[in-house]
């Protein structure tokens, strides 16, 4: 009797996240992004949110998989998350040596990574609360001026991809997040919305008007080009990809 | 038992409309759960649209400029197949725009635009499943300070089973190659 007690104990611990994930208020304002809000210069308005002070790691994608047997990677469907999906795990329910339960989680596509947000009672970060919460260091809000912040982060982009990637548990920044540069890319919620494409109709030619809207958009802080890299990445992106240095961290509205 | 084969095969053949039996394939777009509302308020998940091929794009009703000329693009498509081929297909136009595109304000552009909802299906749905269908169908969308948005103008077709056969980027006019395509996944044998 004991030991069956003890066994439905050691199940519900299982079940349980080992802890629940950590949020911290951001307090949001006017921010001057490299995308302007307009397509032109306008500053970005960010509301308060919350942020997920880590990224989302194997040991917890691990815990969502188990408990929503369509995104284990053999069963979800091909057009929600491609075929490398997840594919550095040992077994469909075993992340193995090759992805520890510490490092954040990879090649897991924008609809895999939305649907563990959701099963927290969260959203995946906007790419202005990203990009937000990322302009920080560990004592400003807003580092990007310094040139020394630049360089950190093109140092990190010129590190071998085939490396190891370390675990989640960086340096805070000064809102209390972690690993926002130097450790993975990360999926933003409306990573299919950065760039599209210039107005046409200004250029006058009706042939092409694949692109409808009141603004084009250019970009802000060329010289902020450790920045616009991601938003080249992101763009480059489709929903069902999965890339070796890809991961997430989830958000929530205040 | 050995005649009974081709008979289950010639019942498969003559019942493969009821599709639910048969598991969606993987690349089928009617895999995400999306829950749309029609312009006559009727609630229906986008996967029960399965059965029949589907043309589909996505605008809103407040845009001035291309949005137009993509339902105009929509119907000359339409309007370009021989009747058998557009007797078997239903038109989807989802808005980019949930917050102003309500079911009255769909109904009204309906109305306006004469869009018969025996063909026409103008929907909305809520705002995280608007971006996870535009993900899902390859288009992008972003909404601007003013409330208009830039976003990409593509007719899609779906097959009966809700993959993607084809797509257009060219809007205003007709594109005799998805005309051709259209013609070619409706009426594969």
């Amino acid at each position: 009797m004991r030991v069956r007690l003890a066994l439905a104990w050691f199940g519900l611990m299982l079940a349980l996240p080992a802890a629940a994930a950590e949020y911290v208020a951001l307090p949001g304002g006017t921010f001057t992004s490299v995308l302007p809000a307009d397509g032109k210069a306008a500053a970005a308005q960010v509301a308060p949110f919350r942020l997920r002070t880590e990224l989302v790691t194997n040991g917890e994608f691990l815990a969502f998989v188990q408990k929503h047997p369509q995104w284990q990677r053999d069963k979800v469907a091909g057009i929600l998350a491609d075929a490398r999906y997840l594919t550095q795990w040992e077994a469909p329910l075993v992340p193995g040596g090759q992805a520890l339960p510490r490092q954040p989680v990879t090649r897991v596509s924008w609809f895999a990574a939305q649907a563990y947000c959701e099963s927290e009672g969260a959203r995946l970060p906007s790419w202005y609360e990203w990009e937000f919460a990322a302009a920080a260091d560990a004592t400003r809000r807003d580092a990007r001026a310094d040139p020394a912040w630049r360089e950190s982060i093109l140092g990190w982009y010129s590190r071998p991809s085939s490396s190891a990637l370390p675990e989640v548990g960086g340096v805070a920044n000064v809102y209390g997040v972690r690993d926002m540069n130097g450790l993975v890319w990360e999926w933003v919620d409306d990573f299919n919305a950065l760039m599209v494409a210039s107005d046409s109709r200004e250029q006058g030619d009706p042939d092409l008007l694949k692109f409808c809207g009141a603004g084009a958009i250019s970009l802000q802080e060329k010289e902020n080009y450790a920045v616009l890299m991601r938003i080249a990445m992101l763009s480059a992106l489709k929903a069902a990809d999965t890339t070796n240095n890809l991961g997430f961290r989830c958000a929530k509205s205040n | 038992m050995k005649h009974l084969l081709p008979v289950l095969a010639l019942l498969a053949a003559l019942f493969g409309g009821t599709a639910a039996a048969t598991p969606l394939p993987g690349d089928s777009v009617y895999n995400l759960p999306v829950q749309l509302t029609t312009q006559d308020g009727q609630r229906q998940m986008l996967a029960a649209r399965r059965g029949r091929p589907q043309l589909v794009t996505m605008f809103y009703t407040s845009c001035q400029m291309v949005c137009p000329m993509i339902i105009d693009s929509l119907r000359l498509t339409r309007n370009a197949l021989d009747p058998a081929t557009r007797a078997k297909i239903d038109l989807l136009a989802v808005s980019f725009d949930p917050a102003k595109d309500d079911v009255p304000t769909l109904k009204s552009y309906a109305e306006k635009r004469k869009l018969d909802p025996r063909i026409w299906t103008l929907a909305r749905a809520e705002p995280s499943q608007v971006r996870q269908l535009s993900g899902v169908l390859g288009l992008q969308y972003r909404q601007l300070p003013d409330g208009e948005f830039n976003h990409s103008s593509e007719l899609i077709l779906l097959d009966a089973e809700g993959r993607i056969a084809a797509r257009t980027t060219l809007i205003g006019r007709l594109d005799p190659a998805f005309v051709k395509a259209i013609g070619e996944t409706v009426n594969k044998p």
